[in-house]
């Protein structure tokens, strides 16, 4: 009786918290899943309807050099982005509240500055006559300016600069999560601070690292500001080549069909690092 | 016997605040010593500072003849048992006690009969695969333990170890730390605010506070001999009489204390006529009586203002007719029970009373 009660009173609970989504779902319904199902349509029916635009895509060797470049530019920047936000973030885990604070306002504060202006100051700062090489010369490192405008690695600098604070964040989660005795006690079996490090910290923020790695690979992959400015229609990716093929080339099939199978590999990586972490570490949350 | 783990002017001073401050200490190997204190008393960062955790501002660290004080922690050799165990959640009960091993890079065949000793030991070979979040707070504590004591160290430390256990299972691991202990010969330091803890477990206790040693020795010597007010009030329960001597003789002195005169015994007790004292009283130690008992001193008569029961005993408060309370313990199995507002005769020996310094 009392479980019957009880079950009612959760019901109405569940009833209550869907009806409360319910215009954020629906937003989402009419602005974000209606126009991709549309994308859907297209790409099945623009010029002809059938799969002749997904024929082309994989036939097409321009579309399996951007998709090389795409995939080497993205795994890259996501090895580096959260090699270098592991340092950071072991740095605010174990530091003082102070030193926590203002190594998160550094982080948080260039999120405030658009990725266009921060592409263009990387274009002041990577061109030839710029102040890298300008440095580069002065100490005799190099005795001829540096290419890396329109390089892919202009582009992975780029986006590592934009994408540390992300892998940064949930990082810092899964430190916060691991007891600071555990360590500790390590060294008082025996271990040195490497071998408490890799044997004891490291497997504890795998979680965290998988995560990161999922969260900047995923924004990487559909990333188009700072490829388009620093790749300078030089090293292209994926979204700068939809854009190209639809805005430029009035290419819809082609266009809408690449978009789709971008989509498609976002979802699948996603639910792939779901089913190896937890949704719980991926999407954020206490783990 | 030389000293096995000796302290020397042990100091750690955090900025203005001085944590623990000139701590002097030695105790022979296989001994099992404890620290006790309340929060705040420095016990902890002694414990620290032995592990290798924290780094002494002043003063040293010798174990068995080595000069320890700067020594990384890995390199001391030392178990340790952390308050909340520390287990690794990553890593399989097995794996938790093999840790120390493989770090040591022993064989693995090694490793295995090792491991299977140490969990013997705890008997808890049976959950040998479990995970340590999948265990009771008593076995992860025999899990810390065995982890603790796999690669026969020279000093076992232990912070805490029973503070997160119920009483009742509690005063079991007691039991079988204590047998451990006997079983193995390893010296043993540990820390605690408890003072049951201390007093059943330990061959050697120190108390400790403001990060000072107030005082050292056994057990029963802390309890029956206490050498300051603190001693007397932290370990067990103690009602005080202040009061000034007024005659002297061998082997003990009256003194008077609201304006009576009370009778006290004690071998190597000496004061002056006319000087301050303080005298420690247990609780434990005072008789209670309906009639006046035959008896030529210490010696009052009072009204019971308060009573608790607490199973094996009634703790009563007696105020007295000269104005001060004292709190008086009967085993409740051979007493009546008394009630409030009844008029009693209370009593007690010459020798059961302790004089005190007054820190």
């Amino acid at each position: 009786m009392a479980d019957a009660v009880a079950t009612a009173r959760s019901l109405n609970n569940r009833q209550m918290g869907l009806l409360m989504v319910l215009p954020a779902v629906l937003l989402m319904g009419v602005f974000y899943v209606y126009p991709l199902l549309q994308v859907l349509w297209i790409s099945g029916t623009e010029p002809t309807v059938g799969l002749g635009n997904y024929q082309a895509l994989a036939g097409s060797g321009v579309v399996r050099r951007i998709a090389m470049t795409t995939a080497r530019v993205c795994l890259t920047t996501t090895a580096i982005a959260v090699l270098l936000g592991y340092v950071v973030a072991y740095a605010m885990a174990t530091g003082t509240p102070r030193r926590r604070n203002l190594i998160l306002m550094l982080v948080v504060a260039p999120m405030w500055v658009s990725a266009l202006v921060r592409a263009f100051a990387w274009v002041v700062l990577l061109r030839q006559e710029g102040p890298v090489n300008a440095l580069l010369i002065g100490s005799h490192v190099l005795a001829q300016p540096l290419q890396m405008l329109w390089t892919e690695a202009g582009v992975v600098i780029g986006m590592v600069h934009y994408m540390v604070p992300y892998a940064i964040l949930p990082l810092y989660a899964s430190m916060r999560d691991v007891d600071a005795r555990l360590p500790m006690a390590a060294r008082g079996l025996g271990a040195s601070r490497l071998q408490a490090f890799v044997r004891v910290y490291l497997p504890l923020t795998v979680p965290g690292i998988v995560a990161a790695s999922a969260l900047v690979l995923v924004y990487s992959l559909g990333f188009f500001v700072i490829p388009a400015i620093l790749g300078g229609g030089k090293t292209l990716m994926t979204a700068e080549y939809i854009r190209l093929q639809i805005t430029e080339l009035l290419q819809w099939g082609p266009g809408t069909a690449l978009a789709v199978v971008l989509v498609v590999v976002v979802l699948a990586l996603l639910a792939l690092m779901t089913r190896v972490v937890g949704a719980r570490r991926v999407f954020g949350g206490a783990g | 016997m030389s000293a096995f783990l000796e302290l020397k002017g042990l100091t750690k001073r955090y900025g203005a605040v001085t944590a623990v401050d000139g701590v002097n200490l030695a105790i022979e190997k296989g001994r099992f010593l404890t620290l006790l204190g309340p929060s705040g008393s420095g016990k902890t960062t002694v414990l620290m500072a032995i592990a290798g955790f924290v780094e002494p501002s002043a003063g040293s660290i010798n174990v068995n003849g080595r000069d320890v004080t700067h020594l990384a922690p890995e390199k001391r050799n030392f178990g340790m048992v952390f308050q909340g165990y520390a287990l690794f959640p990553h890593l399989s009960v097995r794996d938790n006690v093999a840790f120390p091993l493989k770090i040591r890079g022993r064989s693995s065949s090694d490793i295995q009969a090792q491991v299977t000793k140490a969990l013997d030991m705890v008997r808890l070979q049976h959950l040998a695969d479990r995970n340590p979040k999948q265990l009771s707070g008593g076995q992860q504590q025999r899990v810390a333990i065995a982890r603790a004591l796999v690669f026969e160290p020279d000093l076992l430390l232990l912070d805490e170890p029973l503070s997160a256990l119920d009483k009742k299972l509690r005063g079991e691991m007691q039991q079988e730390l204590k047998d451990l202990h006997a079983r193995l010969g390893t010296t043993f330091v540990c820390v605690t605010h408890d003072q049951d803890e201390a007093l059943s477990m330990a061959d050697e206790v120190a108390i400790l506070r403001d990060g000072r040693i107030q005082q050292i020795g056994s057990p029963t010597a802390l309890y029956e001999n206490p050498a300051t007010r603190f001693v007397a009030d932290f370990l067990g329960r103690s009602n005080f009489l202040d009061g000034l001597v007024v005659r002297t003789h061998a082997g003990g002195f009256a003194y008077v204390c609201a304006g009576r005169t009370f009778m006290h015994e004690g071998a190597g007790d000496v004061h002056t006529e006319g000087h301050e004292v303080h005298i420690s009283l247990r609780p434990e130690k005072i008789s209670i009586t309906p009639d006046e008992p035959q008896a030529d001193c210490n010696t009052l008569q009072g009204t019971v203002v308060g009573t608790s029961y607490t199973g094996s005993h009634h703790n009563l408060t007696v105020k007295s007719d000269l104005g001060f309370n004292l709190a008086v313990t009967v085993a409740a199995w051979q007493s009546q029970p008394i009630d409030m507002g009844r008029r009693v005769w209370i009593n007690w020996p010459a020798n059961a009373t302790v004089a005190v310094s007054n820190g």
